[in-house]
């Protein structure tokens, strides 16, 4: 029998059992901002339910790390370590968050600033 | 949609970014509790505003003092948030959520990498801008405020609300409708527009001290 849910938790279990009580991931390089892809070349039969939604989530397309916990309804930090291990497994792949590194704030907010008068 | 975890139905709303997105640029608009900032938010996104929770444990004791919030062990905080793409190969996302969040994760995970924040105020709270404007300060995060309209809220002169807010010259102060996309729209114009000539301003100083 499952027993009914908490009015709060959408899960049906807690969160941290779906981590192995992981509260942190393999690596540390999730932005909530981080583009997520997935490869389809890989068996998702053996992976536990989360990982498995997860991958049938992301083989549809990119998303960020903030989308993909908001559809799967899983707290952040949740899906980041959900998230790592699918990585470190091939599963998926990020496309690094815009970062400062890659490209100059000063084109990044001339491109928004372009992308929203746009819209106007 | 309740125990929807592992759901077939979990992904069906997913709306995927385009193939050739490459950059994901990040604005919080804060503000404190009612002041519309989901309202805000789902005026400007593509998508249906998502939101996820946290449930906090350690630093909750502290935050639930602020609050006012008894007899509850743990705080879940949320953020609500959605998404714009502005050309082929950038999207902007627009992150929501309330300043007593400082002590979360979730908090920290949203400053980092926003390019600035907009800040909405409500004239018949002004005071309570005050915990969030401090926050963006304490981290260094630039920011515009924009007074969101509500009907019956009076109508203040803008050196007044400046003064009430205690805003520095240079901070844009504008008055939005966040239920309307265009009015919306321009408050992040206005946000983006004052980045930009501060990071104009930084990177010509910083010039003149090589």
């Amino acid at each position: 029998m499952t027993p009914p849910a908490p009015r709060r938790d959408k899960g049906l279990v807690r969160p941290y059992v779906v981590t192995d009580g992981r509260a942190h991931p393999t690596r540390n390089t999730f932005d909530l901002v981080t583009l997520v892809m997935a490869h389809g070349d890989l068996p998702i039969g053996g992976l536990s339910p989360e990982k498995r939604a997860l991958m049938e989530l992301c083989l549809g397309g990119a998303l960020s790390v903030a989308e993909i916990a908001g559809h799967l309804m899983l707290p952040v930090s949740v899906t980041k370590v959900l998230l790592g291990d699918l990585v470190d497994s091939g599963h998926l792949s990020t496309r690094a968050p815009i970062p400062s590194a890659q490209l100059p704030e000063a084109q990044i907010l001339q491109e928004v600033l372009d992308g929203l008068r746009a819209r106007l | 949609m309740d125990s929807a975890l592992a759901s077939d139905t979990a992904h069906e709303g997913a709306v995927y970014l385009r193939q050739s997105v490459r950059t994901a640029a990040k604005l919080l608009v804060v503000g404190h509790f009612a002041v519309g900032k989901t309202t805000f938010v789902g005026s400007l996104s593509e998508i249906r505003p998502l939101r996820t929770e946290e449930t906090m444990t350690q630093a909750g004791a502290l935050v639930d003092d602020l609050a006012g919030i008894r007899g509850k062990t743990t705080t879940t905080v949320a953020m609500d948030f959605g998404r714009l793409t502005l050309s082929d190969s950038l999207v902007l996302y627009l992150f929501g959520a309330p300043g007593q969040q400082r002590f979360t994760r979730l908090w920290q995970d949203m400053t980092r990498g926003a390019l600035g924040a907009l800040v909405l105020a409500d004239t018949r709270r002004l005071e309570q801008s005050f915990d969030v404007m401090g926050l963006l300060e304490e981290h260094g995060l630039p920011y515009a405020v924009a007074v969101n309209h509500f009907d019956g809220a009076p109508a203040h002169p803008e050196e007044e609300i400046r003064e009430a807010l205690d805003l520095l010259p240079e901070t844009p102060l504008i008055t939005c409708d966040a239920r309307d996309r265009i009015s919306s729209t321009r408050a992040l114009i206005t946000l983006v527009e004052y980045l930009q000539t501060r990071q104009t301003r930084l990177s010509s100083t910083a010039q003149e001290h090589v």
